[in-house]
């Protein structure tokens, strides 16, 4: 089982980051494509997030494949963030004093902004599942446990949170652009004839998810969802 | 008899000195099964020994990489020094064109005899056939061995090694790597070092530079190092010395080697006893980018395979001040292809040195200090277009852009000859041994193969040839023969030549002069390259032989090196350079002044055919000067290893 | 033209170093920047004080020996170009020029702008050849190798190990240096039989030098006087992924 030796080296930490960070993807695209069902009615919403629950039925008991799914989106995010650490620590060791004059070349905001922009999103994470999973009284007005539509629409009412989201939204999508970049280059599927389409669909992606995310809070402020 | 009617062609008045004949220890039989012959005839070393022989190398170039590299892999204990921060950084790497080999995978009529017999002719028939004989067969497993290892040969679309044809070859036989095969070659002798550092059998001493050999009971048995970051003197202790560090154009400042290079560890073995073979020839080339200021610190060469594209012309009026592409067909002399219509613009190094010389002595010069002549690609892009022009020179055409400002797809090159290559050197037998038993010499540093003329993508041939396939059989030949005592560090000859380096340091750091030690190097460099560069007279030789030891005596008495001993002092590194270069310098002059000849890269403007081509006197002086140093203040002695050709005629060279 | 000069000056590696000011007049746009720091040696010397150090040697842009950070980048402003090819008339009469050196730990200062870059020669040392050894290759044209690959294999073997992409790299990685070598064999058929194993065993060396991870970023290629792509990082990365899952390396280990 040499694969479990990856984590030793610097190269075999990004190769945990871009496929945690790909399921990650995988489960951020379906959360936006779930969130715009809100579009169709409470009724349509509200049997989307039952359905969560009983998916996989009648092989998996109730609940039972979601809770695969967060195990798995745990562990991914764990082994994310600890690599992520682990790489930043070592980059801090290879740089400890720096230029007194600096100036980028190439280097843009999403690719110069992983780091903290991988903070804002885990805090926005955390808050988001306090708000809107949890149901912990982080912002005003009443949880309802099998009411996923009026949690969202009252939750948006809350202009605080609304704002946090969106940040959390642009966070997302810069985080995903050089992201999703970056795991195709971390594991080797980018070459000279494929870079600008892989980076070209990194931004096609990140521009997806994050309109996909941002149209349902708006939408909530603007009163077309109540 | 010619003396009375004209002044100018005087033949010198020569001190005369103590003349000895020289054996080079080329074995008997046919030509071509000499080295077969050899060896076998050579003695081994039990695998089980090879590790209680240590031998020192110095310099990681071509030659010194690829023998610290193979010698290891034999099972030898080798020490390696260089004095760049790391042995992937030796000039080796700067070579451009290519290397030649007589594979004849063209069918164009090469053979390991015609590239022997292209170099003795082209060498102008002062280099030993044998050694060169030798050089030749062994191009071919160059070629196989690079290419195993990895070196990126440019190839052709159906997989094969692609050639090219360089100067004084009408073969296409040169292989290269786009307009970086030194580097390309380099790199893949200094990953088999790499690879033999890793397995511990070469210790790598990085920047540490060679001051002096030490030689116990008439053996080289040692080396005086200074740790160039420390400023620490050392002493290393060995069975045998390798020397491959390189020639020594930089006596002329202005050349195209890096900076760094110099000729202190054979200057400093020269003084402890090895012959120093031939320094008047030198090589300049005759593609390289004109000086454009006072400024300048070393020149760039542009490789002569541009020669292969690219067409050389001035304008036919003297002073044209016209932009190049403005001055019609009819009015440019393409003076080489009129001059040799056989080799045209491919004609070897220092024919076509010679010919722009010529032309910009006599007022025809281009660009703003009319000081070189136009190398032009504009017929080659119009038959080719433009990105076969790029694919075979576009780093070339790059880095010329960079350097002037102009672009040479639009504008033709302006190019003039510099300083490139020394092809005189250490004497070295046939086993490639100095006359001090257990030195041995390889590379550009050796006088040996090119003879008075190198012809181009032969530098690199020769510096692995030695290195990877002659010097680990005759290496072993020696170790298995000598009796070589056992010595240590503290035997009195490394106690003395470690006090000598020391104490030049101390001389050095107390002058605390007023002059920087460039400013002398750069004098002494211009004095040279006007006395004792392209054109040589008796009378320049005379007085640069005046002026040399007056600028030297200067400079022990006013150079200026800031710093102390013990740490990086990079003014104290070159001082200890430049000090060597002028006791060299009079050696190159003394010798051009004894060749009474013309011949290659030593042009005696008073020995020359009616048409301006080099006339040799192969009665007098068809041998090799190999000088012995008899002491500070004294004549040289002068060793004579008479050349003979059994196998190649002797004839005026023509490349018409 | 005049230039207002900043020069990182430090004695040694275990002192402080801090930029220090100098006026230098009459710099000729023809000039590199390495002659325009040798007239400023001149000028200190000629007044008594230490020449500035700096590693320097062909001046011809293919040793790798030279390399500052000039006005915040590596090899300064101009691209595809190392130090000293960087001729003067790439600045104006009057600019501040603010030269600094490479800074990353596994580069440690020796002295001013020398830097220790041995760690690249050890990551070599741990992979980076095909072992053959003298006398055992079969002849050159026994194994053909296609034009567009062999010109690939050349565009990453072209790396002159100078440091720059470190030194631009904000994670202080090194994995345009190291890429470039297991691209440069990885890509040819003669280095095949070690590929993986190759690549994992000089990444191990790169970590255990010190050097920072690659995040992609690209300042690397963006510096590079070779110009060395990053896709060549996306096949050293391939081939340890091949390589780990394999266990290649490990067998001597």
């Amino acid at each position: 089982m040499y694969v479990m030796t990856l984590h030793r080296s610097s190269i075999g930490k990004k190769i945990i980051m871009a496929v945690t960070g790909l399921i990650w993807v995988g489960f951020v695209l379906l959360h936006m494509y779930g969130n715009l069902k809100v579009f169709l009615g409470p009724e349509y919403f509200n049997a989307y997030a039952e359905g969560l629950r009983t998916l996989g039925a009648p092989i998996f008991g109730h609940t039972h494949l979601l809770y695969v799914a967060r195990l798995v989106l745990t562990v991914a995010l764990v082994l994310h963030v600890w690599s992520a650490y682990s790489l930043t620590q070592q980059a801090h060791h290879a740089r400890p004093s720096n230029y007194i004059v600096r100036q980028k070349v190439q280097a843009n905001r999403a690719s110069l902004s992983m780091r903290w922009g991988g903070v804002v999103i885990l805090i926005f994470l955390i808050y988001h599942l306090m708000h809107l999973t949890w149901g912990l009284p982080v912002a005003p007005g009443v949880f309802v446990q099998a009411d996923a539509y009026h949690n969202l629409v009252n939750g948006f009412h809350f202009i605080p949170a609304t704002i946090l989201y969106l940040l959390g939204v642009i966070a997302l999508s810069f985080h995903l652009y050089h992201g999703v970049f970056s795991a195709f280059q971390t594991l080797g599927l980018n070459n000279q004839n494929t870079e600008t389409s892989i980076k070209g669909a990194a931004l096609a992606l990140s521009l997806v998810i994050s309109i996909g995310f941002a149209v349902v809070p708006l939408s909530v402020v603007a009163g077309i969802v109540r | 008899m010619a003396t009375e009617t004209s002044p100018a062609v005087t033949v010198t008045q020569m001190p005369t000195f103590t003349e000895a004949t020289l054996d080079p220890g080329v074995p008997p039989g046919p030509i071509e099964e000499k080295w077969e012959k050899h060896k076998f005839n050579m003695k081994l070393v039990n695998p089980a020994n090879k590790r209680k022989f240590t031998i020192l190398v110095l310099g990681t170039g071509l030659a010194g990489a690829s023998a610290a590299a193979s010698l290891g892999e034999l099972g030898y204990n080798v020490k390696s020094f260089c004095f760049q921060d790391s042995p992937r950084r030796a000039h080796s790497i700067a070579a451009q064109g290519g290397i030649n080999a007589a594979k004849n995978y063209r069918n164009d009529g090469d053979s390991v005899f015609r590239l022997f017999y292209d170099t003795i002719k082209g060498g102008d028939y002062r280099a030993r056939e044998a050694n060169v004989y030798r050089l030749a067969q062994i191009s071919t497993n160059i070629i196989d061995q690079c290419v195993a290892q990895g070196v990126p040969f440019a190839r052709e679309y159906g997989g094969l090694l692609d050639t090219r044809s360089f100067g004084g070859a009408q073969v296409s036989r040169t292989f290269y790597a786009r307009g970086q095969t030194g580097q390309q070659l380099l790199l893949g002798a200094y990953q088999a070092l790499s690879r033999q550092i890793a397995a511990k059998t070469v210790e790598m001493h990085p920047r540490t530079e060679m001051l002096d050999l030490v030689v116990i009971d008439g053996r080289a048995r040692g080396v005086v190092i200074r740790d160039l970051i420390t400023g620490k003197i050392e002493t290393y202790v060995g069975d045998a010395v390798v020397m491959a560090t390189g020639g020594y154009s930089n006596v002329y400042y202005l050349s195209t080697n890096a900076k760094g290079c110099n000729a202190s560890a054979i200057w400093r073995a020269y003084k402890k006893g090895a012959y120093l073979a031939n320094p008047c020839f030198t090589q300049i080339h005759p593609t390289c980018i004109p000086v454009a200021g006072e400024s300048q610190s070393k020149l760039t060469l542009m490789s002569e395979s541009l020669r292969n594209d690219g067409r050389i012309w001035v304008p036919r009026k003297a002073d044209d001040k016209r932009n190049p592409n403005d001055i019609p067909e009819g009015e440019r002399n393409y003076y080489l292809e009129e001059r040799y219509p056989a080799f045209g613009n491919l004609v070897p190094r220092d024919v076509a040195s010679r010919a722009a010389k010529a032309v910009v002595d006599s007022g025809y010069g281009v660009g703003e200090l009319k000081n070189g002549v136009y190398l032009d690609f504009s017929t080659a892009i119009k038959r080719l277009g433009e990105h076969v022009i790029k694919d075979r020179y576009g780093n070339l055409f790059d880095m010329y852009a960079n350097i002037t400002g102009e672009d040479p797809y639009k504008v033709p090159m302006r190019i003039y000859p510099a300083l490139h290559y020394t092809m005189g050197g250490l004497w070295v037998d046939y086993n490639l041994m100095s006359s001090i038993p257990g030195l041995f010499v390889l590379g550009e540093a050796n006088f040996s193969d090119h003879g008075a003329n190198r012809l181009g993508a032969s530098a690199l041939m020769q510096g692995l040839s030695d290195g990877y396939f002659v010097l680990p059989y005759t290496m072993g030949n020696y170790l298995a023969q000598a009796t070589l005592g056992k010595v240590t560090t503290d035997d009195p000859a490394f106690k003395e030549a470690q006090y000598t380096v020391d104490d030049q340091v101390k001389r050095f750091l107390a002058i605390k002069g007023t002059r920087t030690v460039d400013s002398f190097h750069r004098e002494l460099g211009k004095l040279m390259w006007d006395d004792c560069g392209m054109g040589r007279t008796a009378e320049s030789l005379q007085h640069a032989l005046t002026k040399i030891p007056q600028l030297r005596a200067e400079f022990w008495a006013n150079v200026n090196v800031p710093g102390g001993g013990n740490d990086l002092n990079q003014e104290l590194e070159k001082a200890g350079r430049v000090a060597d270069f002028f006791e060299l310098a009079e050696l190159i002059c003394l010798d051009a002044l004894h060749r009474n000849e013309s011949c290659g890269g030593h042009f005696r403007e008073e020995f020359q055919t009616p048409d301006g081509e080099a006339l040799r006197d192969d009665e007098n002086y068809a041998y090799v000067a190999a000088w012995q140093y008899a002491g500070a203040g004294v004549s040289p002695i002068l060793n004579k290893e008479p050349l003979k050709f059994d196998y190649v005629k002797l004839s005026q060279r023509s490349y018409k | 033209m005049k230039l207002h000069l900043k020069v990182w000056r430090q004695k040694s590696g275990n002192r402080q170093g801090h930029l220090v000011d100098y006026e230098l007049d009459n710099v000729s746009p023809d000039e590199s920047f390495l002659e325009m720091m040798d007239l400023l040696n001149e000028k200190l010397i000629e007044k008594g004080e230490e020449p500035v150090a700096f590693d320097h040697d062909c001046r011809e842009g293919i040793c790798g020996s030279c390399g500052m950070v000039i006005n915040g980048i590596a090899h300064g402003p101009k691209a595809a170009v190392t130090t000293c090819q960087l001729h003067m008339r790439n600045f104006k009469d009057g600019d501040t020029v603010v030269v600094e050196p490479w800074r990353a730990s596994p580069f440690p200062i020796i002295k001013d702008l020398v830097v220790d870059r041995s760690a690249f020669d050890r990551i070599i040392q741990a992979g980076g050849y095909i072992s053959v050894s003298t006398g055992s290759a079969p002849d050159a044209n026994t194994l053909p190798v296609g034009k567009e690959q062999s010109d690939l294999a050349m565009d990453a073997a072209q790396c002159i190990a100078c440091g720059a992409c470190v030194a631009a790299c904000p994670n202080g990685s090194a994995m345009l240096f190291t890429a470039a070598k297991a691209a440069h064999l990885g890509l040819l058929p003669q280095g095949q039989p070690e590929r993986n194993r190759r690549a994992v065993l000089m990444i191990n060396q790169q970590d255990a030098e010190g050097f920072g991870g690659c995040t992609n970023i690209g300042e690397c290629e963006a510096v590079c006087p070779k110009s060395i792509s990053m896709d060549f990082i996306a096949r050293l990365n391939r081939d340890v992924l091949v390589g780990t899952i394999a266990g290649a390396g490990r067998v001597e280990a």
